[in-house]
């Protein structure tokens, strides 16, 4: 019974919660009338059985106890009576089929209300988590490696901060709409770095976020489907994934992109990102930030080989990038791709550019990539002290190593 | 997680019977929800196995035998790929599948335990990430 509420949870949960905060207009005390109207159910379904639409019954359950609390609240003004017979008034829809259309938009506000500016990004992240994934704080806490007190204090930080600034549940005006919609995409594509990143195998939950991400994110593409800047970061997310079983090897460690086995990418999940990022695309969106990460994951996707990619379309994509949404980072992988497709000294040329950059003095894959590109020009004692210095500033034994060899084998006569 | 939800063939499925015009509205329904929800990533129906053919290996050699193979019951009829959260969860949303009378359906997951490696540091985690930004 335990696990069937839990599962019923996690699939009731959001809608439940968005229902509830448009009749009470706040998303905090929702949430805890959703979790009231959990708590009943795991009292009375064991002995009267999972009702045939546990959802409704939920919702009945929530918005009586919704009127009792605002009935019991002393101010009972004439505002309080209005929202009363709203939530009366409002009938609980009956089955999967006859779920109101209202809830879509429902979801959305929610949506946006979680990821609003007023909030900090890690509170975005964790009311995200909590409000629309149904995760309990436990398991954010664990995804996060964080107490769960310390979770729980967030989550409850977060729903005053929204009461306290009145943020009202509504979908932000058409002014705000593309501010407010690269904050969720944000904290969606926060959430899925953060699992993404995470390759522990002692915990599942770390990497699940991964799933929560994409889930969240294809409930956003069916909500708001003209925006391409959705899809473009879902499709980015689909074709990262992809990769997941091939990029890390059997002793844990990461094997690069143009090493991995692509045999091993999951088809599946590429061939959604590719049907994603066109529709990305046919929506006018071919140069939005994440639209442009997908297309160049995209031709790697694509390309059966490492040896087949189409590093002059990926050196495009980069200059493009780097037009929109420029960053030393982007500029190194532009380095890369222009070095791939048009010869070292053409990359080389924009990684030279990044050596007085703040920001990269301690990241080591600047001296490694110039060092690469150096030794295609044949420059070999420049290449080996960079790969020396590169292998300095490395964070990890086995990256230390692998350098200190391509540094002595760019200084060997051979 | 992922599971493949299997739809086993019944005499109908294998009469090549279509289904009517109201069934496909209901399933249509609750794939929309299954889509609505980010849990869909792909479903479809197969035609009966008179249409299909196996391919047996044995001793090196290959046999091709052309369907209707006989113990409906083992046959499948369709599917469904969906992730959740977990497989109580892909219980409860199957339960709600329009199916009426007569069907059963089965929940396999989707094997990823080779997903990840069990020694990944903190350190090369956040090396990973940064590789990755590079190598995309």
């Amino acid at each position: 019974m335990q696990g069937d509420v839990e599962a019923i949870w996690r699939i009731e949960s959001p809608k439940l919660i968005a229902a509830l905060a448009r009749l009470v207009r706040d998303v905090g005390r929702a949430e805890e009338l959703a979790q009231d109207a959990f708590v009943a159910a795991l009292s009375q379904w064991p002995s009267e059985g999972i009702p045939r639409n546990p959802g409704a019954w939920l919702m009945t359950a929530a918005k009586r106890r919704a009127v009792d609390l605002i009935r019991r609240e002393r101010t009972l003004d004439r505002k309080n009576e209005e929202l009363v017979r709203a939530i009366e008034a409002q009938d609980v829809p009956d089955g999967y089929a006859a779920v109101d259309e209202g809830i879509g938009d429902d979801m959305l506000r929610l949506m946006f209300v979680a990821c609003h500016p007023v909030l900090s990004r890690e509170a975005r992240v964790a009311l995200t988590l909590r409000l629309l994934a149904g995760l309990t704080t436990a398991e954010i806490a664990r995804a996060f490696l964080l107490p769960e007190a310390t979770v729980a204090q967030r989550i409850v930080r977060a729903k005053r901060s929204l009461a306290e600034a009145r943020v009202p549940f509504e979908l932000p005006s058409s002014t705000e709409l593309r501010d407010r919609l690269a904050s969720v995409l944000e904290v969606l594509y926060l959430l899925f770095n953060e699992g993404y990143a995470a390759t522990a195998g002692d915990d599942v939950l770390r990497p699940d976020l991964v799933e929560d991400a994409l889930r969240l994110g294809r409930v956003l593409a069916e909500l708001m489907p003209a925006e391409a800047e959705v899809h473009g970061l879902i499709a980015l997310m689909e074709i990262q994934a992809s990769r997941m079983r091939a990029r890390v090897g059997k002793n844990g460690e990461p094997i690069l992109l143009l090493d991995q086995d692509r045999t091993r990418w999951n088809q599946l999940l590429i061939h959604r990102g590719l049907r994603a990022l066109e529709r990305a695309e046919r929506l006018g969106g071919a140069l939005g930030p994440y639209a442009l990460q997908a297309a160049i994951a995209a031709c790697h996707a694509r390309a059966a080989t490492a040896a087949e990619t189409d590093w002059q379309r990926i050196a495009a994509l980069y200059d493009a990038l780097a037009e929109i949404a420029p960053s030393p980072v982007v500029e190194l992988n532009r380095a890369v791709a222009v070095g791939m497709a048009f010869g070292p000294r053409a990359g080389l040329e924009i990684a030279d550019a990044l050596v007085d950059e703040p920001s990269l003095k301690t990241y080591h894959l600047l001296p490694a990539v110039r060092a690469d590109l150096l030794l295609k020009l044949g420059r070999k004692d420049e290449a080996s002290a960079e790969f020396e210095r590169a292998a300095a500033l490395a964070l990890n034994v086995r990256d230390r190593a692998l350098l200190r060899n391509r540094a002595a084998a760019a200084a060997s006569p051979l | 997680m992922r599971f493949a939800v299997l739809v086993k063939a019944n005499e109908q499925s294998e009469a090549g019977v279509m289904p009517t015009a109201e069934q496909l509205d209901e399933m249509g329904k609750f794939n929309e929800e299954l889509i609505r929800d980010g849990v869909m990533l792909a479903a479809d129906g197969l035609l009966a196995s008179s249409k299909g053919v196996r391919i047996r290996f044995s001793g090196g050699k290959t046999t091709v035998v052309d369907g209707p193979f006989a113990e409906t019951k083992e046959l499948v009829s369709g599917f469904w790929i969906v992730q959740a959260k977990s497989r109580d969860e892909v219980v409860e949303r199957m339960k709600r599948a329009p199916f009426g009378h007569d069907a059963e359906i089965e929940i396999r997951q989707i094997m990823e335990a080779d997903d990840f490696g069990a020694d990944m540091t903190d350190k090369v985690r956040a090396q990973e990430e940064r590789l990755h930004a590079i190598q995309h």
